[in-house]
């Protein structure tokens, strides 16, 4: 039982973790709260599924599925660039409460755009491969639980990779710790807060297309509360901490689902339990369990 | 509509001119009203109240986001207080008196343990810890079925929430409960001006200026901050109460993330610590979807919401200080700019 409630939850911090990479970068680079980034994960989500109702009728389906999470995973990327060009960047300067209107803004906009254009009813994701169930030591995983794992540890580990061992990873690490040096030194820190904005985007897509195979449907308004969790699991890990936000999704997936599964009418209470943990962190260690203590510049 | 346009016009104008621009505006929201009830144009009267519960609301808010500086992203969960102690007291036939003391007192007492410990942290962090409170406040009133009913909602089958009675009074029309509103709008409008004006007022604001400074100034941040959270709450207790009598349900979909995401916005376009422009803000927010329904005609009455974020993202680049921005702010930035136009010319 306790088993398989570690492989559930697994799964379910795999995702949370790939979206609590899009708000712990950006929180990284600009010390913002990207309010809009549930609304990218929702948006993969429905790019996904139209593309993949289109693809399959010419293609073979697993063809079909993987062209169509590629093109989540960019129109995801391109969407937050163009948030951040023209929603963030115009206010980088501005108090510290406009961006975050701006980004609501966003929200809203976004959110009232799929529930315009595409649908306002929960639409079905199709069942794409057959589900095949495999049974361990008191646990059983199927075949879209062990996908979800090795896509998000596959993205992870790029991901972290990308960070510490490319050129382009330390440009964005560097502009993380300070922008202003970081121009002097000749990186161009637009263009690489334009590209934190990108790698954010693209793996929330991921997420928002493997959250719609996993649970069987996708909404309008489905980015909001996998969008709080994931934020609830940057700050838990550090917010700004990129091997921090994986693994606060993967402890916030296992809490969640350990609770669902131990607790008496857990499934009701498990979202209360999540939200509890987002307040009492923020409260008592802000800095995450894993981050340092930053203290406020004057 | 003219209520409004006369007072804004008023606001650069000569102290009479003021004056008279106040009393016609009275006038308006008082017979208005009554002469409107007969005619199809009724549903005005109840959307006005809806519209001063939320400007008592926005009221509430601006002490925190707009004087303080603090971002409350979870108000509704203090609305949502207020409405269900009200509720809840007033099945077991407690006087509307009593249902109002209490919603305010447990509204505040919940507002200070919250905000004791949350404002010491820093703006977007607070933000997120309302937020996360907000969606608590709201899980809990739908799981908790044997205290809230659920999801189903208060009052329960057999039960009932009287209408208001005060002095004699039965309050049992929208008219009725428009005056009221109306009433406790003004009285807060005058409350949030005098504090405005006044010592208190002016620490908040320079508390939301610049923190350290008016710490080194002599400013108690804390207190003061926790007065600005406290005194919010008394606000959201009076409207959940009036909420919760007028429209005798309330269930926990009243209060979501999105409510308290519009009172922001509230608080944000009509200006952020300006009394009489979150008035106005509340007004739009309210009015604006209204009319967006009526001019878009039903096909495109969802677009209304599309638009409305459209245009906070474009009132966040473009007007910042909001449609009415409060006087004192304007007069700072001018001032500032006039004397960087000085330190320009000694140079």
């Amino acid at each position: 039982m306790i088993l398989q409630q570690l492989v559930n939850g697994l799964t379910l911090g795999s995702l949370y973790a790939l979206i609590a990479l899009g708000y712990t970068m950006v929180y990284g680079v600009l010390m913002m709260i990207n309010f809009a980034h549930s609304e990218i994960f929702m948006s993969g989500a429905f790019v996904s599924l139209v593309s993949y109702m289109r693809l399959v009728r010419i293609l073979p389906p697993i063809e079909a599925l993987l062209i169509s999470i590629a093109l989540a995973m960019g129109s995801s990327a391109l969407l937050a660039i163009l948030v951040e060009r023209f929603a963030y960047r115009p206010l980088r300067r501005s108090a510290r409460l406009t961006p975050l209107i701006s980004a609501i803004g966003v929200s809203i906009l976004l959110q009232n755009a799929a529930f315009l254009f595409i649908s306002d009813q929960s639409l079905a994701y199709p069942q794409i491969f057959t589900i095949h169930h495999f049974h361990g030591w008191g646990f059983e995983i199927n075949s879209l639980q062990i996908t979800i794992l090795v896509v998000a540890f596959v993205l992870m580990l790029s991901l972290h990779l990308f960070v510490n061992k490319t050129r382009l990873g330390t440009a964005i690490r560097a502009t993380a710790q300070d922008p202003a040096t970081a121009s002097l030194m000749g990186i161009p820190v637009n263009a690489i807060i334009a590209l934190t904005f990108l790698l954010g985007g693209a793996l929330g897509g991921v997420a928002g297309a493997l959250n719609g195979m996993y649970y069987g449907s996708i909404k309008y308004n489905m980015g909001f509360v996998p969008g709080m969790k994931a934020f609830t699991a940057a700050v838990l890990g550090g917010i700004g901490n990129v091997p921090g936000a994986m693994w606060g999704g993967f402890i916030l997936g296992v809490i969640e689902s350990l609770a669902a599964g131990l607790i008496p009418s857990g499934s009701e209470w498990k979202d209360v339990i999540a939200f509890s943990i987002l307040i009492v962190i923020l409260l008592f260690r802000p800095e995450g369990l894993f981050g340092q203590r930053v203290t406020d510049k004057v | 509509m003219t209520v409004l346009c006369s007072v804004i016009e008023c606001s650069s104008v000569s102290r009479q001119a003021k004056v008279i621009a106040w009393s016609v505006g009275l006038l308006f929201l008082g017979l208005g009203p009554f002469l409107l009830q007969t005619t199809r144009f009724a549903f005005l009267v109840r959307l006005g109240g809806i519209a001063g519960l939320y400007m008592l609301l926005a009221l509430g808010l601006n002490l925190v986001i707009g004087f303080v500086g603090l971002l409350d992203l979870g108000f509704m969960a203090f609305y949502a207080i207020g409405a269900y102690v009200a509720a809840l007291l007033s099945i077991h036939k407690m006087p509307f008196l009593v249902c109002v003391s209490a919603a305010v007192a447990v509204t505040v007492l919940l507002r200070l343990a919250v905000g004791f410990p949350a404002l010491r942290l820093r703006g977007d962090y607070l933000a997120m810890v309302t937020l996360g409170f907000g969606e608590v406040v709201r899980l809990v009133l739908n799981n908790l079925d044997r205290i809230t009913n659920g999801p189903k909602g208060l009052p329960r089958v057999g039960e009932s929430i009287a209408p208001i009675s005060l002095f004699g009074l039965t309050f049992s029309s929208n008219l009725h409960y428009f005056y009221l509103i109306a009433l406790c709008v003004l009285l807060g409008v005058w409350i949030c001006h005098r504090l405005d004006h006044s010592r208190v007022g002016r620490a908040w604001v320079a508390i939301r200026e610049d923190e350290v400074a008016a710490e080194l100034m002599g400013v108690d941040v804390t207190k003061q901050k926790v007065l600005a959270f406290g005194l919010s709450a008394v606000f959201a207790g009076v409207a959940g109460a009036i909420f919760v009598h007028w429209e005798s349900f309330v269930t926990p979909e009243s209060f979501t993330f999105w409510e308290s995401c519009l009172l922001v916005c509230a608080v944000v376009l009509g200006g952020m610590g300006s009394v009489l422009g979150v008035i106005l803000g509340a007004f739009c927010i309210v009015a604006v979807p209204e009319v967006l329904r009526d001019v878009l005609g039903t096909t495109y009455a969802n677009a209304r919401y599309l638009l409305f974020g459209l245009s906070l993202i474009l009132m966040a680049i473009y007007r910042p200080q909001g449609l009415w921005p409060s006087r004192r702010r304007s007069l700072e930035l001018r001032r500032a700019e006039a004397g960087e136009n000085t330190e320009g010319m000694s140079e």
